[in-house]
């Protein structure tokens, strides 16, 4: 992983002590001893999520266990106008959850009660830390399940999921957590308890669930969710086709889709990427192959074999070079295995690497690949292409090592020209991952003056005095004037009319 | 795309000149739904002008169309592809256009199976209240950079900030439909579309239609593949003794519902209103207060349409029932001697857990139309 200290030196040290001190005092009446913590042995944990490369130590962390304590806390860092930064499982990977220096981590982690489960409405009631896959274990015996699956699914709790809009392998066929949650409890940063969207199939007014969804950790903190489960595909049964050329897999994928088929599954990864492994979990890759296709079909024994055979033949018709059909779930998860390993295997090859997760249209798939090829030589370091391919989502994953300054220096820059290129072929800087601290700068080369101005305006709305994770997502105009002045593409400085400093 | 097109710049300017002298527009496009929300009789902003399919790659699953577009055009133009409105927007008439269909934010039939307009906007670009030109979202499936800006579009009546263009997500039309039919009270159905809609059938649309007294008739469609039509087909009937509908009635059937050219919403007497219960799958059978007459159910019981008294009192009594189980009632449509005054929707402030969200909702509305341009209340 990526273990750099990115930390600029801290303000003032004594005046942070004293504000350390205050709030420490104002919160100890709300919570439980164990509940609040200040120490940096103890809240050193809390110093980033899954992105370590950028890290910060909080004034305090406070992991309350009931609602009640959350409103009482936002209360009290509201009077106090010290900023707050939600977390739920620390499992993000943009710095979505990176402390700030003179505010407070609030920990959800410890709200992880299923409130209800209710198999006739199709519905569970959840508090915000609990983990994703323990609500598809806990209805499994009903027939239902939770549809979106982000890969750290075992681990990243669903308060999160509403935070990033998460996605995962399923989500082209099943969608996003934006269409598998039908409302979410939250408590704005002057305590006050709201709830958003309804168990109902609209709500009145404006639609706010649509905004908060995705909003990381900005707009409210959840307290509840009100998760929509969907029936257990009777069977599931994967395709892995292998291409000779990365063009050709990157127009089956179209292909596909323009035959009117939408998979369970559509991933795709590069031969490094098999190749790295296949050594580690033996799946049976067709090692020649450039790119291999994963494609999946769920539903009725029926609506499978009909499925499987269309997606078949227009995968023969694309040129794949060599077609297995998983036989029986074990086979299935064989196949997958390898696309679900990706990450670890990347960790084999090379001391740290950089998951980027820019959105692309998906006819420009072979074209943004092949451009990564070539900042491969240009920047001196490895890639592994693992992606989404059915929604244009890729996780190139760039390899380096971590001790060497000038490597992670380079894999930054590295990953910011992918994330440029995607905005440049009209895809976006973030699929899935969520911009946090990580892709803020990026956020200026996606998006103008005015959206930017109209984002700081969407905040203020939900969260006037701008105390809620505050530091995250939404770059100031004078951040995006200062990094205009740092790259300058193609001589056209952006935001002009500003001034540089 | 080109940002001095000259439409673009009367829109702006109408927009200004408004902010200047402190009037207020009303979006306006084919016109088919002025009826619906909350009437006024303000100066009019017409989108028509500003038509045309901008892009549409079939195999990226979008199109993107400027907010004049009729949606008919956009609908023939994805039929050409086998593509459709999977959540099938109503048109209400002959000129209904793809803005003023996304700004009503109103789904058909297969919105239960499939999702309601906002979960199938992609991005969106607006002029605000300040005439800024700005685009949200864009065109690919995932996209979280940023606040989902473009998704606050459908359903807000005009009252955030004029659509110039959208991206929709598109689907392909299922590979095979089937239409089953059959008498079963009001209970009975509520009680199996949830049991199916838990079970992997190919469930795609129902549609209830009876009496107060809970006799009635249930129509259900089914699509998906082939097969697995072909295997639901006897498992379901058998259940509920239902027989196939031909396909040519099917779908003038899901038409006309979806149109609302049945019975229940047409005619509706002058003192009368067509009520909508927007409710949980966890509600059963309502008693409407007044003389029973047809009750209409979508959605698996979640979309209900009732017709009854045009006054204050029966709709504050509706809206009590619809509140006190979890959803919320709007005036649909109101008969000509209904006072059009009346308000329309249920209110934020009218729900336990939404007060709060009223000063929220303000603020977010001001901050892209601080001259309140387009306050129009329309929808509150």
């Amino acid at each position: 992983m990526i273990l750099m200290n990115m930390v600029t030196p801290p303000p003032e040290l004594a005046a942070i002590s004293a504000l350390q001190s205050k709030l420490v005092a104002a919160l100890r009446p709300i919570l439980p001893e164990h509940a609040l913590l200040w120490e940096p042995e103890d809240t050193i944990p809390y110093e980033c999520d899954g992105l370590a490369a950028y890290k910060r130590m909080p004034l305090a962390v406070a992991l309350p266990e009931t609602e009640e304590q959350v409103a009482q806390i936002l209360k009290v860092c509201f009077e106090m106008q010290i900023p707050v930064v939600p977390r739920g499982s620390g499992t993000g990977l943009s710095g979505g959850a990176m402390p700030i220096s003179q505010g407070l981590v609030l920990s959800l982690a410890k709200l992880k009660k299923i409130l209800s489960i209710d198999p006739f409405t199709r519905t569970a009631v959840v508090q915000p830390g609990v983990r994703n896959l323990a609500i598809s274990e806990a209805v499994s015996h009903l027939g239902l399940y939770y549809a979106p699956d982000p890969s750290s699914q075992i681990a990243c709790s669903i308060g999160g999921n509403v935070n990033e809009n998460s996605g995962g392998v399923h989500c082209l066929k099943y969608g996003l957590t934006l269409h598998n949650v039908l409302r979410v409890r939250g408590i704005l940063m002057n305590g006050e308890i709201v709830e958003f969207g309804s168990l109902a199939p609209d709500a009145p007014g404006l639609d706010l669930l649509a905004i908060v969804m995705g909003s990381e950790g900005m707009l409210a903190v959840v307290t509840e969710v009100a998760v929509k489960l969907v029936a257990k595909p009777r069977l599931a049964r994967v395709i892995m086709a292998s291409f000779d050329d990365i063009e050709k897999g990157g127009n089956a994928v179209a292909a596909i889709i323009a035959a009117g088929i939408i998979p369970a599954g559509l991933e795709m990864m590069d031969q490094a990427t098999t190749r790295a492994v296949e050594e580690f979990v033996n799946a049976g890759y067709d090692l020649d192959a450039v790119a291999i296709l994963l494609c999946e079909s769920d539903g009725t024994p029926e609506e499978v074999a009909e499925e499987i055979e269309r997606m078949t033949k227009v995968l023969e018709q694309s040129g794949a070079s060599g077609i297995q059909i998983s036989k029986d779930e074990a086979e299935r998860l064989k196949f997958w295995s390898g696309r679900k390993n990706a990450f670890p295997a990347a960790g084999r090859l090379a001391a740290d690497y950089y998951c980027m997760d820019g959105t692309i249209p998906r006819r420009h798939i072979a074209t943004l690949l092949k451009r990564i090829q070539v900042m491969e030589k240009k920047y001196g370091l490895g890639c592994l292409n693992v992606f989404h391919a059915g929604d244009g989502n890729m996780h190139p994953l760039i390899m380096f090592n971590g001790a060497d300054q000038d490597e992670w220096h380079r894999a930054e820059e590295f990953g910011t020209e992918i994330l440029e290129a995607c905005v440049e072929l009209g895809g976006t800087i973030t699929g899935e991952h969520g911009v946090g601290i990580e892709k803020i700068n990026s956020m200026c080369v996606q998006f103008g003056e005015g959206e930017l101005e109209s984002f700081w305006g969407v905040k203020s709305a939900f969260d006037p005095e701008k105390l809620l994770n505050p530091d995250k997502a939404i770059p100031t105009l004078s951040r995006c004037a200062e990094y205009g002045r740092m790259r300058i593409s193609g001589g056209q400085l952006p935001h002009p009319e500003l001034e540089r400093f | 795309m080109n940002a001095t097109d000259p439409i673009i710049e009367a829109f702006r300017e109408q927009i200004l000149h408004a902010a200047k002298n402190k009037t207020l527009l009303s979006i306006e496009g084919g016109g088919t739904k002025s009826w619906y929300g909350n009437s006024n009789t303000l100066a009019k902003l017409n989108t028509r002008p500003y038509s045309g399919i901008l892009e549409y790659q079939p195999e990226e699953l979008v199109i993107t169309a400027c907010a004049g577009t009729p949606l008919k055009e956009i609908e023939a133009t994805l039929k050409e592809k086998n593509q459709v409105l999977a959540f099938e927007p109503p048109h209400f008439g002959e000129h209904a256009t793809f803005g003023g269909a996304i700004a009503a934010g109103l789904a058909g039939p297969g919105r239960i199976s499939v999702g309601n307009f906002r979960d199938f906007v992609l991005g969106a670009r607006i002029l605000d209240g300040k005439g800024r030109d700005l685009s949200f979202g864009g065109q690919v499936m995932k996209n979280v950079a940023g606040y989902d800006v473009s998704r606050l579009m459908p359903g807000s009546m005009g009252t955030l900030a004029l659509l110039l263009e959208a991206s929709v997500k598109v689907l392909p039309k299922p590979a095979a439909t089937a239409t089953l039919r059959c008498q079963i009270s009001q209970e009975k159905a509520l009680r199996i579309l949830n049991e199916w809609a838990g079970q992997p059938l190919p469930l795609s649309a129902s549609c209830w239609i009876g009496n107060a007294s809970g006799d009635g008739q249930l129509t259900i469609r089914l699509a998906g593949a082939a097969a697995a039509i072909k295997a639901a087909i006897p498992f379901m009937s058998s259940l509920v003794n239902a027989s196939g509908v031909e396909p040519q009635s099917a779908e003038v059937f899901w038409n006309d519902l979806r149109e609302h050219q049945l019975s229940l919403f047409e005619n509706i007497a002058a003192d009368q209103t067509l009520y909508r219960l927007a409710l949980p799958a966890a509600c059963g059978p309502l008693t409407i207060p007044g003389p029973s007459s047809e009750i209409v159910l979508e959605w698996h019981g979640q979309q209900r349409w009732i017709k009854a008294a045009g006054d204050e009192a029966t709709f504050a009594l509706i809206k009590q029932l619809a509140t006190s189980h979890g959803g919320h009632a709007t005036r649909f449509k109101q008969g000509i001697k209904v006072n059009p005054a009346f308000q329309r929707f249920t209110l934020l402030s009218e729900q336990v857990h939404s007060k709060a969200l009223e000063a929220v909702q303000e603020r977010l509305r001001s901050a892209f139309d601080p001259a309140g341009v387009f306050a129009t209340k329309r929808l509150p």
